[in-house]
């Protein structure tokens, strides 16, 4: 693949440590839960609630979402895989932040929120990307951003990690045909 | 992806292991606080019921407005099939609704896939006379993969009535599908022959049941017996009934309901531990949730020529 790596490993730890810090400093680390939109952002998710919960001393629960259900295009394409959502403490009250690996149109963030409110009703919700790449559909910004990445709508911005893909690492590329 | 559920045979493994996925993700779904997402928001689903039925019909509506679907249940009493409209003039009105899915329940084998072919919508076979059931048959492999992890394997004898049953038949098909070895038990009289041509075994008295990992009972259809099938429903039960003494401690027992006590099954072994009846009740609904979702969605409409392409595998958009 001939992807050009705007992060590697060690920038995307230390991106991570910095939004764990960021999400200290905002919210206190009080009444605080941190939620992974699947998948990659379940995966980030959990590194990001073991830097905040090393920060604060607290355990702080984690969840995670898939937010297939609550698509606003199911009705005119075939659906990727379903993975069941987690969200195995009270939402009532909490602030609740969202994790994503990459931000785009925000429809996807948009359903994520959905699908927080049939749990509950949560005193906040924050929005963590490792990258923000423009191009958005709706008013949604992040409250959290490792990196900013203007893109051109031709390509593709992956973020790799290594519990699926076997390497930490964020690249541009052209988009594959569907 | 498929546009009806007629039969069994209309999946393959890969089909049911998906649909066993979807239907454990609609169970997260079942323990919110909200238990409806709004998936099939804006789509019409018909329920057209020319059967008595209380568990195949309410967890169908169930599942339909827990998708967020518009949900319309006719039933054949007090509607115009009983001022003698066809089938097929009730389907073609019932169309101009533009529903999604319809599904039908009806007496007789085949109906289901006589409404595939005068609807655009999909169609869902409910249990179409002694034809198949398909939905039945997938919530039962549900439940025992939800209690077990896997059918590979699994000995599991189906006994009583098969030859009235549309849901033996479904459940031969889906066990087997699923990797189980099946035997299908009963009188003579209620065997068909064609069953050993399903790949299954067949016996005629349950001496060799102590072998099974699950024992599923089929009702005895009463209203099914036009002719002298058994001599009596009392000889029925001395050689068939399972009861406490014929339900060993680490079989599993399985009925689709609803049960006849006293005749396919004594009260005894409803109410033991053993009994996953309640359990096969449970998975109705996120089963049926799933097949409504496996065959509606990504079926609506063209994608628009600016739509995004479907996500790559790696990294999302």
């Amino acid at each position: 693949m001939n992807d050009n790596v705007v992060l590697d490993a060690e920038d995307m730890r230390r991106t991570l440590v910095r939004i764990s810090h960021e999400i200290v400093e905002k919210t206190g680390g009080s009444r605080l839960a941190v939620v992974g939109i699947h998948r990659r952002g379940a995966v980030l998710a959990q590194r990001v609630r073991d830097l905040v919960a090393d920060l604060v001393g607290e355990p702080i629960p984690l969840g995670d979402i898939d937010i297939s259900f609550y698509r606003d295009d199911v009705a005119i394409r075939s659906q990727p895989t379903v993975h069941a959502s987690h969200i195995e403490f009270p939402v009532d009250g909490m602030t609740i932040v969202l994790v994503d690996d990459v931000l785009y149109t925000g429809r996807t963030v948009r359903a994520a929120i959905d699908a927080l409110f049939d749990y509950g009703r949560p005193a906040r919700i924050q929005l963590a990307v490792v990258a923000d790449r423009g191009h958005r559909e709706l008013p949604i910004r992040p409250d959290y951003v490792g990196k900013n990445l203007p893109t051109a709508a031709s390509e593709r911005v992956f973020v790799r990690v290594t519990e699926l893909d076997g390497v930490d690492e964020v690249t541009i590329g052209e988009r594959m045909a569907a | 992806m498929r546009k009806n559920l007629i039969s069994i045979d209309d999946l393959t493994r890969a089909d049911i292991d998906r649909i066993l996925a979807l239907a454990a993700s609609f169970a997260e779904v079942s323990g919110r606080e909200i238990k409806k997402v709004p998936t099939l928001r804006g789509r019409t689903v018909i329920n057209l019921f020319y059967e008595a039925s209380t568990r195949t019909s309410s967890s169908f509506e169930l599942a339909a407005k827990r998708l967020s679907a518009d949900l319309v249940s006719v039933k054949s009493v007090g509607s115009s099939v009983d001022k003698g409209e066809s089938l097929k003039d009730t389907v073609l009105t019932l169309s101009a609704y533009d529903p999604a899915a319809v599904v039908i329940r009806s007496p007789h084998a085949g109906a289901a896939g006589l409404v595939a072919r005068w609807t655009t919508a999909s169609v869902i076979n409910a249990g179409d006379g002694k034809h198949e059931h398909p939905t039945q048959a997938l919530l039962d492999v549900y439940t025992l993969w939800r209690r077990l992890g896997t059918l590979d394997g699994l000995n599991l004898w189906i006994v009583g009535d098969v030859l009235h049953s549309r849901v033996a038949r479904s459940c031969v098909l889906a066990f087997t599908r699923m990797g189980a070895e099946v035997t299908v038990c009963g009188p003579p009289t209620l065997i068909p022959r064609e069953f050993e041509q399903l790949g299954c075994r067949v016996a005629y008295s349950l001496d060799d049941a102590g072998e099974a990992d699950v024992l599923y009972a089929l009702r005895m259809q009463r209203e099914r017996m036009a002719g002298a099938y058994v001599p009596s429903l009392r000889e029925y039960a001395a050689n068939y009934q399972i009861d406490g003494r014929r339900l060993g401690a680490g079989q599993l027992l399985m009925h689709p309901g609803p049960v006849n006590r006293g005749v396919e099954l004594a009260s005894e072994v409803i109410d033991s531990p053993q009994a996953l009846i309640t359990q096969q009740v449970e998975s109705g609904v996120v089963v049926r949730m799933a097949v409504l979702y496996e065959l509606l969605a990504g079926s609506g409409a063209p994608a628009p020529a600016d739509a995004e392409p479907a996500p790559a595998p790696i990294g999302a958009a």
